[in-house]
Formats: C-alpha cells, sequence, structure tokens
C-alpha cells in the first residue's frame, strides 16, 4: 500500500491505522456507553446500567492504548526537531487534555466500587458517565485546538501531516483508515458483548427479580 | 627535547580537535535502530504495543469467564 511521503514522520504516518483508529473507537464506545446511560436513567432497567460500564471500561481501555501508542510515536517524531524538547511535549495540551479525560473515567470507576448498594451505585454513577462524556469534548477536542499544540490537526502545527485534518488527508490513507476505524471499534464492541454477556450470567439472578 | 614534546601535544590535539569537529559535522541520531529505514520500526512497536494490550486484556476476560464456568459445575 503506497502512502504519501512525508518529512519528520516518514513512514509512521501509517500509525494513522492504528493510533488514531484507538481514539475514534474510544470516542464510539464512549459515546454508546452515555446512551446507555440515558436509557438506564430513563427507566431504571439494570440491564442498561451493565451495557454502559462494559462500553465505559472497554473505552477507557483503548484510551489508554491510544495514549501509550501516542506516546511512542511523539518519542521519534516530535523530538526530532531541534526547538521541541522534552519540556515542550510535557506542556503539550492535548497530552495533558487526553490524560484528564481518561483520569474523569477512571474516577467513573472509583465511584462505582464504592458503592454497595446497587440502585444507588447504578444511578449515580449513571449521572457521573454523562458528565463524564461531558467533559470529554473540551478535554480532547476544543481545548488543544484553541491552544496549538505539536499534535496535528491544531493550529500552529504545520508539521504537513494530514492525520485528523479531513480537508487534506490523503486519499490513500483514507482508504485504509476508514475501515481500519470500522474494524478496530467492531472489535472493541465484540469484546464488550463478551464481557457484558458474562457480568449478564454472572448477574442472572438479580435482573430476573 | 620539551618543545619537541610540547609540539607533538599541541599537532595531536589539533588532530583530536578536528575529529571532533568531523564527528559533529555528521550530527548524532540516536535510537538508530527505531529511526532507521524511515522510522518503520516506530509503527512496529505501536502495532505491537496494541497487540500485546489487546491481548493481555482478552486473557483477562478469558480468565473470568473460566472462574464462572466453575462456579456454575
Amino acid at each position: 500500500m503506497d502512502i504519501p511521503r512525508l518529512f519528520i514522520l516518514n513512514e509512521t504516518i501509517r500509525n494513522l491505522y492504528f493510533h488514531v483508529c484507538m481514539w475514534f473507537g474510544m470516542m464510539i464506545l464512549f459515546g454508546t456507553s452515555f446512551v446507555y446511560s440515558i436509557k438506564y436513567l430513563r427507566g431504571f432497567n439494570l440491564r442498561n446500567d451493565i451495557f454502559a460500564y462494559n462500553y465505559a471500561a472497554v473505552g477507557s481501555f483503548f484510551g489508554i492504548l491510544g495514549y501509550a501508542t501516542g506516546t511512542i510515536w511523539a518519542n521519534y517524531t516530535w523530538v526530532t526537531d531541534q526547538s521541541q524538547s522534552l519540556g515542550s511535549i510535557l506542556k503539550e495540551p492535548k497530552l495533558i487534555g487526553a490524560a484528564i479525560a481518561l483520569l474523569i473515567y477512571g474516577a467513573y470507576f472509583v465511584l462505582r466500587g464504592s458503592f454497595t448498594d446497587m440502585d444507588k451505585k447504578a444511578r449515580i454513577s449513571a449521572v457521573y458517565n454523562i458528565f463524564a462524556f461531558a467533559m470529554l469534548f473540551p478535554s480532547i477536542w476544543i481545548i488543544p485546538r484553541l491552544v496549538g499544540s505539536l499534535h496535528p490537526g491544531a493550529p500552529g502545527s504545520e508539521s504537513g501531516n494530514p492525520a485528523l485534518n479531513f480537508k487534506d488527508i490523503d486519499s490513500r490513507l483514507r482508504m485504509v483508515f476508514y475501515p481500519a476505524v470500522i474494524g478496530w471499534t467492531l472489535l472493541g464492541v465484540w469484546i464488550t458483548t463478551l464481557k457484558i454477556r458474562v457480568q449478564l450470567l454472572k448477574d442472572k439472578t438479580l435482573i430476573n427479580e | 627535547m620539551n618543545k619537541i614534546f610540547y609540539r607533538l601535544v599541541f599537532v595531536i590535539s589539533c588532530l583530536m580537535c578536528n575529529t571532533i569537529l568531523f564527528a559533529q559535522d555528521n550530527k548524532p541520531d540516536m535510537a538508530d535502530l527505531m529511526r532507521s529505514n524511515g522510522k518503520i520500526y516506530v509503527v512496529v512497536a505501536v502495532c505491537l504495543t496494541i497487540l500485546i494490550g489487546l491481548f493481555i486484556y482478552v486473557f483477562l476476560l478469558d480468565r473470568k469467564i473460566k472462574k464462572l464456568e466453575n462456579n456454575r459445575d
């Protein structure tokens, strides 16, 4: 598969199929979790709570994978430039925003773990999940774009990376990128359904009451 | 004797300076493996990170299912 020839990035532009797809998958899984949280609050069906929890769990896992792959990628593309040292990477708003978003979801699991009452746990964590999903947008989409960062897609980065800029993403990348997003997302959904089925089997007695 | 010695030291140090300057000419490239072949090994590392991560996650899930199966019997 031919790819556009870019400076600094070189062959690493192929990470678009892995790193970026992780975040796309994460957004879709968190979105699904958000929908199930709203569904839970509408009918108070514990089944929806289990769905919301497991989608959020796999979504966070995808987020952690996205973060880990991002650190590897950044290590070999952002540090190369003379003006960019480790200090400028640590100040990177995209990294801080993503870390905040993942920590907010971390707090969701802490919150869930701290309740002993089933209904209270489900209700409060559903409300918190809606808040966490709302916080995702400013922390990873809006603020990095406002202040400018090394990450492509933000103003101020002129590394020539077409990754998240849909106006100039290369059509050769697009041909693999979109199927890859669908593929990774479906893999995430499949793992989630496995988790949900295990949970439903475990809680069968509780739900049928 | 002393004069010759100092001259020798001077010449050698000049030569060494030259090699140092020469070394600065082709700038240091660290982490050679990762930067070789158009940084393709970065892609390999990213790919392996995701695969290993997913395998660990699915393996833990498998253990959970196994525990559940044992409880049912």
